[in-house]
């Protein structure tokens, strides 16, 4: 390969194959049997434990972790999975250290917390490894439901409701399942094609069809499943980008969609990157696709905040893995400018302050030179039917996850109460799966349909 | 999930795990949580004769060993039995008996060694409808000074003359329960089933002294200066627990009798482990306390894995399927010869076993140039000591020798005939047998 991590502009192959094989191998390698068995020790066992308070899909944590000390990780693994079904993915993905990590009481007490996520890791491994899942459908039921988008909100409500017995047709608007789990989430999180594994795993237990290529509010619209179907579930995340005016030159795209090409492409030598990456955002998009593209090979990487580290979205176990690989961190300044004739060259920023009114810009001015910008400064709602009341920029939800709409159940990401993390999705498509089936089975609320 | 439900002695609970006779089964309040956390069943803290209650000591009644990072190891106790009155008790039980019909609750006793006493009292347990009882012939400390529990149980004609008069006088099963604190637990068991006990369940505690604080020079815990033996119990015990089950697994004068398994069951294969050797079900105390009821979740989930792994479809597939492997030592295979194997992909040259080995075994492990640890077949004896404490898992494994080959310790040819000591030309007893 000619290119190296000086050539100027966007292009590929600025490191060696192995170079690249090395940067993208999994962030957290797994546990052997002998590091489980040490790491589980550590944990107290305690009462109502405060790790399982902190973990959305309220994980027994306790549990599963004697059960990995007394050597039978499959119990663990199912321990994990009867709460989430996506147990996989979230010890991959969870920021455990703003999550059951920081509740543990050894963080409390030494700063070092029970490797939850990596045991958590260990024992679905585990139960992956030795086959079926452990769940079957209960007795048909007759009903049918209709689950918009296949994410993770969408997925652990198809697969809770197939237990439930329900028959279950997922419309998925792209042409493979796992929404942000197979085009968001940092490769270096979910290595060796786990997404796609761990849905055909979770689809196992039938009863779910799933059909591509099938938007909503383009190919169906919310009336057509509410007719075909008993009640509806809306996963759909926040596929739209927020852009920033004047931001349109060659060379300045939405991060998530940098991240979306990088997870799907086979040969990461083949994908560009510019020599000179500024960022701009503050929550886990922006690091992603800083720490990906200096992984890449791009010379410099540049996060620009515009607001103070304190109140970085991304935790700071993020910005320090950001900063360990070689990426910039520089807060209070915001976008002026993006430079450049046909391509961008250089983005102009102002520092800000805040005083009492909000932020504001100081005068102060920089430049960064720039061969790419990724935008990384929000996701919104997109396609959601018009009839669905909103709560702010998302789709307003109940308790239990039901929309304004009686039969229509949100969650996850484009739901007012998502948090923009897999494991809330996980858990808000698990509750609406209850709700529906108890709503569904005349319990607790009107049958629809 | 394999299907955990255990018959002892005609009482069926949902799994074998009891609580034992302690402080987590004082109490109406206690017990009803126990079942609600999942316990099949629970030994009620051991009453006392009608009277004034009895007195606990007012300051700490538990001393420990811990492990490194705090784990509990064992734990110690001078606590008596039950100091809450007697109708009380038997009130509650009562109730939570009827409120949990397919749970088994035995009430523990510890009364004087008088047949009125027994007589007292027995008609009151049965009232209560109580599947059963246990005689408390255990507790090493305060009890023991007045003639009571382990006073009784060193005893073995005490134990047989207080059982009898307990079938007499009672309808439902009797569980005798014994002392570790003799030295052959045998005799014990024996007497028990000659006075007609339906089961022995074992151990209650060993008197021990965890620990003296040097300076003050007084055995913890330590009550105003002073201190007293305790009853040991929790993890540590389990070793000399197991060993006791199986002696009276074994003993032809008792084989058959029901044993319900006790000493530092923690998890699931702690219990299958007693249960192999031979107890139709076990009783836990120490875990309990360490980690509050849920524990049995795990013991639970544990035990019915491991039975659907190897096919078992009820407890009683395997309670006792250790027992014919248990042997004396003159029965053990001479001819079956072993030697160390170092993998040296996996050691992390700490040289462990070859102090271990060169210091006080058989100088069988050479240390060679670059740390490099070998076994020197010309004098491993195969002791395991190394594997012993080697700390890496399966890095040392003992390789059995086949047949034909000739073990250059010895310089003889390895039959693959059984050959014990009793055959041995070494044995004066079997050369006079020829
Ligand atoms: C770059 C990036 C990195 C992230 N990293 C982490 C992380 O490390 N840890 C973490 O916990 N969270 C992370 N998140 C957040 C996490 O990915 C999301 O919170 C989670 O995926 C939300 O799940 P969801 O099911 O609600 O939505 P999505 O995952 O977005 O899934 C929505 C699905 O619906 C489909 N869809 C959308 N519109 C329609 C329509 N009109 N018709 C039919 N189908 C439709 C989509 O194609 C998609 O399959 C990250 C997010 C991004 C963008
Ligand atoms: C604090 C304490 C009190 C106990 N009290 C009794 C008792 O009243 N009656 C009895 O039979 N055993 C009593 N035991 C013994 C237990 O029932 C049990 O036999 C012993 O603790 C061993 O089991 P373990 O290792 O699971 O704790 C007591 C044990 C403890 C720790
Ligand atoms: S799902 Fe996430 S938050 Fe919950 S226990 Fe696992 S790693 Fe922690
Ligand atoms: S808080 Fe920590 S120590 Fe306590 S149960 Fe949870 S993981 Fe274990
Ligand atoms: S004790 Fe084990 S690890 Fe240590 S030198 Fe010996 S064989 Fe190697």
């Amino acid at each position: 390969m000619a290119h190296t991590i000086r050539t100027p502009g966007i292009v590929a192959g600025r490191l060696a194959e192995d170079v690249l094989a090395e940067n993208f191998s999994d962030l957290h390698p797994p546990l052997d049997a002998h590091e489980a068995h040490v790491a589980a020790d550590r944990c107290y066992f305690c009462h109502d434990a405060p790790c399982i308070t902190a973990c959305p899909t309220d994980i027994d944590i306790p549990l599963f972790i004697r059960q990995i000390t007394t050597g039978t990780p499959l119990a663990a693994g199912k321990t994990i999975l009867e709460q989430n079904i996506l147990g996989g993915m979230c010890a991959r993905v969870c920021p455990t250290e703003t999550l059951c990590e920081e509740a543990c009481v050894r963080e409390m007490a030494e700063g070092k917390p029970v490797e939850i996520g990596r045991l958590q890791r260990f024992a679905t491994d585990a139960l992956m490894a030795h086959g079926p899942q452990p769940f079957s459908r209960a007795a048909a039921t007759g009903k049918s439901v209709a689950v918009v988008g296949a994410g993770p909100a969408g997925l652990a409500c198809a697969h809770r409701l197939a237990m439930h017995g329900h028959n279950v047709v997922i419309y998925e608007k792209r042409d493979k399942p796992g929404g942000l789990n197979e085009y968001g989430i940092a490769s270096y999180k979910t290595v060796n094609g786990f997404a796609q594994a761990e849905v055909d795993w979770l689809l196992d237990i039938g009863g779910i069809d799933i059909r591509y290529g099938q938007a909503l509010g383009h190919d169906v619209t919310l009336d057509q499943l509410s007719d075909a179907h008993d009640a509806v579930f809306l996963g759909i995340g926040k596929t739209g980008v927020n852009r920033l005016d004047g931001f349109d030159l060659d060379g300045i795209r939405p991060a998530v969609d940098f991240i979306a090409d990088l997870r799907q492409t086979d040969d990461l030598s083949t994908l560009p990157v510019g020599r000179h990456v500024v960022v701009i955002g503050g929550g886990m998009t922006a690091v992603d696709a800083a720490v990906q593209s200096r992984l890449l090979g791009a010379e410099s990487v540049t996060i620009v905040y515009r607001r103070a580290q304190s109140e970085m979205p991304a935790s700071r176990y993020e910005q320090d893995l950001a900063t360990s690989k070689g990426v910039t961190l520089v807060f209070n300044a915001q976008p002026v400018s993006a430079n450049g004739a046909g391509a961008v060259e250089s983005v102009t920023f102002e520092y800000t302050a805040t005083n009492g009114s909000g932020l504001k810009g100081t005068g102060e001015r920089f430049d960064l030179p720039a061969d790419q910008v990724f935008l990384a400064i929000g996701q919104v709602l997109e396609d959601a039917p018009d009839a669905l009341t909103r709560k702010g920029a998302a789709l307003a939800a109940d308790a239990g996850h039901r929309t304004s709409l009686a039969n229509v159940w949100a969650g996850g990401d484009c739901s007012a109460e998502g948090e923009d993390l897999t494991v809330t999705a996980v858990a808000q498509g698990r509750d609406a799966a209850e709700a529906i089936h108890k709503s569904l089975m005349g319990e607790g609320g009107p049958a629809n349909g | 999930m394999a299907d955990l439900t255990t018959n002892f002695l005609g009482i069926t609970t949902p799994n074998p795990f009891w609580l034992a006779s302690a402080p987590p089964t004082d109490k109406e309040y206690n017990v009803r949580r126990a079942f609600e956390a999942g316990w099949g069943g629970v030994v009620w803290k051991t009453l006392g004769e009608e009277g004034p209650p009895i007195v606990n000591v007012n300051g700490p009644r538990y001393g420990a060993v811990w492990g490194a990072d705090r784990r509990l190891l064992a734990l110690n106790n001078i606590e008596l039995i039950t100091d809450r009155p007697l109708q009380t008790n038997l009130d509650e039980i009562a109730r939570v008996k009827k409120d949990y019909p397919d749970r088994a609750i035995i009430v523990s006793l510890m009364v004087p060694c008088t047949e009125e006493s027994w007589k007292a009292i027995l008609p009151r347990v049965a009232e209560t409808g109580a599947d059963g009882i246990e005689l408390n012939f255990g507790c090493p400390h305060g009890m023991s000074e007045r003639g009571m529990g382990s006073a009784v149980g060193q005893v073995p004609e005490y134990i047989e003359m207080v059982t009898r008069w307990c079938k007499e006088n009672y309808d439902k099963p009797v569980i005798v329960k014994l002392t570790p604190n003799i030295t052959d637990i045998r005799y014990p068991a024996r007497a028990a089933k000659a006075g007609g006990a339906d089961a022995v369940s074992l151990i209650n505690t060993v008197s021990s002294i965890t620990s003296v604080d040097l300076d003050d020079f007084c055995p913890e815990p330590a009550i105003d200066g002073k201190g007293s033996h305790g009853g040991l119990c929790g993890p540590a015990v389990k070793p000399m627990a197991l060993n006791m089950v199986a002696e009276i697994a074994r003993d032809a004068e008792t084989a058959g009798l029901p044993i319900s398994g006790i000493g530092g069951v923690t998890t699931w294969r702690d219990a299958a482990e007693f249960m192999a050797l031979g107890a139709g079900n076990v009783q836990v105390c120490t875990a309990a306390m360490t980690y509050g009821f849920k524990v049995v979740q795990e013991m639970i989930s544990g035990l019915s894995d491991w039975m659907d792994q190897k096919g078992y479809e009820s407890t009683d597939q395997f309670i006792g399927k250790a027992v014919p492997n248990v042997t004396d030592w003159q029965y053990l295979n001479l001819n079956f010869v072993t030697k160390a194997r170092i993998d040296q992909e996996s050691c992390i040259k700490c040289g462990r076993c070859y102090a271990a080995c060169e210091d006080t075994s058989h100088q069988a492990i050479w240390m060679k140039e670059g740390r490099v640890f070998e076994v020197n077949d010309a004098e491993c004896v195969a002791c395991n000591l190394c594997i012993n404490v080697c700390p890496v898992e399966d890095c040392i494994t003992m390789e059995r020798m086949e047949a034909g080959q000739t073990d250059p310790r010895t310089g003889r040819v390895v039959s693959d005939d059984y050959a014990n000591w009793t055959m041995h030309p070494n044995n004066p007893a079997a050369q006079a047998a020829e």
